[in-house]
């Protein structure tokens, strides 16, 4: 392999991970841009919608199916968080907010462990998901370009709903601004909703490809994609659909740059050296790379 | 057209109304004086509904309005300016604009709206899909009030409209208000500037601490020694 073949290679895995990161941030900054919510049981959507999934195929539904199942029980899951952990307590301090999500978190890993037991359990990939498709030199998994390609229809679609319907407007003018969104008579509970309901959706879509990479589900498989998609959104700047996926993609580059450079006896300490490298950006740049500084607000 | 009856409305732990009554007649223009902190903005957030207050009334068209959600306080056509513009930075200013009209259902009528908008404020229409955060403070002033005009408001509360513009905007915006009044749009108009605001304005209350210590019409106020004193001899500094 030649060395302008190698550096292609990385760089679809970066973006193939990077898609992953991008499509778990922008979950997490849609509802922080609205809410001021760093939603923690955010990652916990993700293992929602892997265990539905597992659970479909297990039984024998085929993959596609089990698959949009899995989606659909993500967004739901993320609808009745919002709904019955959020809402009562809307308003109130940030913190108490944080809080109420770390205890979603532990409410649904400890459900999920009372049903499917703490350990994990394989996740039957499919043939079309598991399989590395050659270009010359190059090998490509398709997990990637599927992931890739996932992704860009996603943004795609997301783009065109936040430039194009009413709600979309409404949820970046909210994002904005949510006493005036509701002075405008903007229906705040519908466009929160909506953003939770969008995150939620992509979260199912990364439990699946997240799933398909690792072979195996398990009830803490929230934690780390999460964290990942905080560090992501907080690189790109909080609150904001671009500088959430700027964010991942960062991210993702840097995870496979590191892996690339550092020696064997490092790389195990790869993560540490992605956080110090947040560290050092957040001296400079404390609202993220697209982050403006917050006015602050009634 | 308005009522407020003895509303006390808490901000935080702070009572900042101590029991306001206040009435805006239909077609008039009624300004609302009072230093900072004296409850101007706080009695405007009460009728929009983004306050509750604790007690007392507010009748629109003798239809309390303390219970309901500030979309349904939209809806009936109270639309509020809110101090210091609050445009939606990242939107366009179209999309600002028809953020205004969220709660119209009759979205043909839309493009009249925007018409009239523009024939109100035309520097809005050349910058018509320039982002609402790259506009100067007397073009985010108008894309405020134009946005509110989106609405067809019946009564347009106006918070401060003036605060920190040019004195050849606020007069730009003040024309407006006339203009608007002359039009038969009811205005509760909150001003730190009372010298202009009184000006122009039928009936003027003057709160202080939460409770209105004077009222008149505009023309007595402004003749009246206490505002004098009290209010008008303090001309904000950006209004120089």
């Amino acid at each position: 392999m030649s060395a302008g073949e190698y550096l292609l290679q990385q760089i679809l895995n970066a973006v193939s991970i990077g898609s992953l990161y991008a499509l778990m941030a922008i979950g997490l900054s849609m509802v922080f841009g609205i809410l001021r919510l760093i939603n923690f049981a955010h990652g916990d959507l993700i293992m929602v919608g892997s265990y539905t999934t597992l659970l479909l195929l297990l039984g024998g539904t085929p993959f596609v199916w089990a698959s949009l199942a899995g989606i659909a029980a993500s967004t739901v899951a993320g609808l009745l968080m919002e709904r019955f952990a959020y809402r009562p307590i809307r308003g109130a301090p940030d913190v108490a907010m944080l809080l109420t999500s770390f205890a979603v978190t532990i409410f649904l890993e400890n459900l999920a462990i009372i049903l499917f037991k703490a350990t994990s359990r394989a996740f039957p990939v499919p043939a079309l998901l598991n399989t590395v498709v050659s270009f010359g030199n190059l090998q490509i998994a398709s997990l990637n370009i599927i992931s890739i390609l996932f992704t860009i229809i996603l943004l795609f679609l997301l783009t065109l709903f936040v430039t194009n319907t009413e709600t979309g407007i409404s949820m970046r003018a909210a994002s904005q601004d949510l006493v005036a969104a509701r002075l405008m008579g903007i229906n705040v509970n519908r466009v929160i909703a909506a953003a939770f309901a969008i995150g939620s959706f992509m979260a199912g879509v990364v439990g699946i490809l997240w799933s398909a990479k690792v072979g195996k589900v398990d009830p803490l498989m929230g934690f780390s994609p999460v964290l990942k998609a905080f560090v992501a959104s907080v690189i790109g700047g909080l609150g904001s659909i671009p500088s959430a996926v700027l964010g991942g993609y960062i991210l993702g580059a840097l995870e496979i740059l590191l892996q690339g450079l550092l020696p064997a006896n490092i790389a195990p300490f790869r993560d540490a050296l992605v956080f110090l490298i947040l560290i050092l950006l957040l001296l400079f740049r404390p609202n993220g790379i697209l982050g403006s500084a917050e006015k602050e607000k009634i | 057209m308005l009522q407020l009856l003895q509303v006390h409305t808490k901000y935080g732990q702070v009572e900042a109304l101590s029991g306001i009554s206040l009435e805006v007649r239909g077609s008039s223009l009624v300004a609302l004086l009072g230093a900072n902190g004296a409850g101007k903005t706080t009695t405007l957030m009460s009728i929009s509904g983004i306050l509750k207050p604790s007690s007392g009334k507010i009748l629109f068209q003798n239809k309390d309005l303390t219970q309901l959600d500030t979309r349904k306080i939209v809806d009936l056509g109270i639309i509020q300016c809110p101090e210091g513009r609050r445009i939606f930075g990242n939107l366009s200013v179209k999309e600002n604009l028809r953020m205004g009209a969220i709660r119209r259902k009759d979205k043909r009528h839309l493009d009249q709206a925007f018409a009239r908008v523009f024939e109100i404020f035309p520097l809005l229409k050349d910058r018509i899909s320039q982002a609402g955060a790259t506009l100067s403070g007397g073009e985010q002033q108008m894309l405020a009030m134009g946005r509110a005009l989106m609405a067809e408001p019946q009564l347009l509360l106006l918070d401060e409209p003036s605060l920190g513009l040019a004195p050849i905007i606020v007069d730009t915006i003040f024309e407006v208000i006339q203009r608007l009044k002359r039009e038969g749009v009811t205005i509760l108009l909150v001003e730190q500037n009372a010298h202009l605001a009184l000006e122009i304005a039928d009936y003027a209350y003057v709160l202080e601490k939460g409770r209105i210590v004077l009222e008149g019409s505009g023309a007595s106020l402004r003749s009246n020694p206490d505002v004098e004193r009290s209010y008008l001899s303090e001309v904000p500094e950006e209004n120089l």
